[in-house]
């Protein structure tokens, strides 16, 4: 009787500590996570003389946000990268809705064919992505420019939208539709009235993350801007060269930008429900 | 009722095509026919002054192969070290937040997935700055006599592969969240009444159930690694230039289409079998819930 007591009692005290090392480990990982964000953020503060960021604290300063803007070029590019990423957000979202219902309703043929090429295209490397769209579009003699780049973030956007619209629309209840059509709602309707407003919280977050990934993207726009530049290139081409301080500037805002929108967006959904 | 039934049979029948065609022809087009275009390029002859004109010319393959072997093998090598590296990092983050995360789960994955917010060139700079040869940790470390003046890690392989390994941490911890989570705790628990110790419950019950996420990050971060070459470019050096790097160079310096588009089409074949083998022993079905 004693020996499964005693040996529960070891097993309890084991864990115990096992999970004191993982929450210390956890906090270790936390850390090292953030640590990049931190240091881009203090050192948008530090007082460089030469208006290139400095390996060395110079003392803080708010110099650099009153004058983020200062560099047209950058700022320019930084417009692309916001033209860019709203549009793709839009059409990813209008173009992935659809099918991530087909996909969580429907049993149809081709089905599994559609879910692998909106792996394949979540999975591929963004170099063979970027690879293969250039020789398209050298193929097709077509200029680079804005245009293909929204192409190309399209082209991932809308299989990311995809998933996470129809992970919403798998845990809906179905027996809501069919009240609302038992009431005698066209499915048109009942759409629009019942199930849409329901998705909602999943298609603005498809959209989020649409735009997110496209505002990020640098190794697929690298191969289809031209002469274009959007954020991110800009910062790859200055790398060699010395980075000014508004690049972590804009960087912190769009970074506490993003951050607020995405934490209203949960509190919203979790609110609602989801 | 009755009048709510034929619109639902006639919804079986041709809602799911029209519902996925905007979708599908878009990949279509943008997706699948680009890849077709890649391997035709990767088949053309000819030079950057004349333009290049598809011919069945596989010899590129060997070329590229021949010309950027260390490249290949080098990226191939970075990342499956970066992938198994991140792997061991993070388990034992996912495996806390899934179990003993309680009411903060949401949360500490909104912390991990917070650099997320930062552009991945600026992550990467960051990287460089606080490694760099007199920077916030070298420099401290090295006015502290602890760390001999000539040390450095920038422009390292070990600068590489730490870099890629920090961009993939986010990418998976979600998928191992998301199999950990699905692991029933009822089963845990029969293995401990059964008098299994929490380390052999751990390695005989948790992490087999956890293998699909294992093998669905392994794949999403190796994949996505081995074609990376911006680390390379930022925190490497001459020695350091994955395939990725040469794939830049033939598209856009010494303009040698065919060539670039044989290097991808390597990574690509790959992207492919290692989809296959996913497949094949989780499902396809499965795929997509390891995927975002």
């Amino acid at each position: 009787m004693s020996a499964p007591a005693t040996l529960g009692e070891g097993i309890r005290s084991g864990k115990g500590l096992a999970r004191r090392i993982l929450v210390i480990y956890t906090a270790c990982f936390m850390v090292y996570t953030l640590l990049p964000i931190a240091v881009m953020i203090a050192f948008s503060f530090n007082n460089s003389p030469s208006g290139r960021v400095s390996l060395k604290w110079l003392g803080f300063t708010t110099r650099w946000y009153s004058h983020a803007f200062a560099i047209e070029d950058l700022t320019g590019a930084l417009l692309h990268s916001l033209e860019v990423a709203f549009a793709s957000m839009i059409v990813s979202v209008v173009l992935a809705t659809p099918l991530a219902i087909a996909l969580a309703r429907y049993r149809f043929r081709g089905k599994s064919a559609s879910d692998i090429v909106i792996f394949a295209d979540i999975a591929a490397p963004a170099v063979v992505v970027g690879a293969s769209l250039l020789s398209l579009f050298l193929t097709l003699n077509l200029p680079r420019g804005l245009l293909t780049i929204l192409i190309a973030h399209v082209a991932f956007g809308v299989a990311f939208a995809v998933v996470v619209i129809r992970a919403r629309v798998s845990v809906l209840d179905r027996s809501l539709d069919r009240a609302a059509a038992d009431l005698g709602a066209t499915p048109w309707v009942a759409f629009w009235t019942v199930t849409f407003p329901l998705i909602l919280p999943g298609i603005v977050g498809a959209g989020l993350l649409a735009f997110a990934l496209s505002i990020d993207d640098l190794i697929i726009t690298s191969f289809v801007a031209g002469q274009t530049l959007t954020f991110p290139l800009w910062v790859y081409g200055a790398v060699k060269t010395g980075i000014p301080p508004q690049v972590f500037v804009l960087s912190t805002l769009i970074f506490l930008g993003g951050a607020i929108i995405a934490l209203i967006n949960s509190i919203v959904a979790h609110r609602n429900g989801g | 009722m009755s009048e709510a039934r034929p619109h639902r049979r006639l919804g079986r029948g041709a809602a799911p095509f029209l519902l996925g065609l905007p979708s599908w022809l878009y990949l279509a087009a943008f997706f699948v026919v680009p890849l077709v275009a890649m391997l035709s390029m990767s088949l053309a002859t000819g030079n950057p002054l004349t333009g290049y004109v598809f011919s069945w010319h596989f010899a590129e393959f060997g070329h590229a192969i021949g010309r950027y072997q260390d490249q290949l093998v080098r990226s191939f090598w970075y990342g499956a070290l970066s992938t198994f590296i991140t792997l061991v990092i993070t388990y034992p983050v996912a495996y806390w937040i899934a179990f003993y995360g309680g009411r903060h789960k949401a949360s500490l994955l909104f912390l991990i997935l917070l650099p997320f917010f930062v552009s991945f060139v600026i992550r990467t700079l960051a990287w460089q700055f606080i490694l760099s040869d007199q920077g916030l940790v070298l420099g401290t470390l090295k006015s502290a006599g602890l760390l001999p003046r000539s040390f450095y890690v920038l422009s390292t392989s070990t600068a590489v592969i730490g870099g890629l390994v920090y961009n993939s941490v986010a990418y998976y911890v979600l998928p191992l969240y998301v199999a950990l989570e699905k692991v029933d705790r009822r089963v845990v628990q029969a293995a401990g009444d059964l008098y299994a110790s929490p380390a052999s419950a751990f390695w005989r019950v948790v992490l087999p159930l956890s293998a699909p996420g294992i093998f669905a990050g392994f794949l999403l971060v190796f994949v996505t690694n081995v074609g990376d070459f911006v680390n390379a470019a930022v925190l490497g050096g001459p020695g350091t230039n994955m395939v990725g790097n040469v794939i830049q160079y033939n598209f856009f310096n010494s303009q040698d289409y065919p060539m670039a588009a044989a290097l991808s089409s390597i990574l690509m074949f790959l992207l492919i079998v290692a989809i296959y083998l996913y497949a094949r022993v989780f499902g396809a079905e499965t795929i997509q819930d390891y995927a975002a």
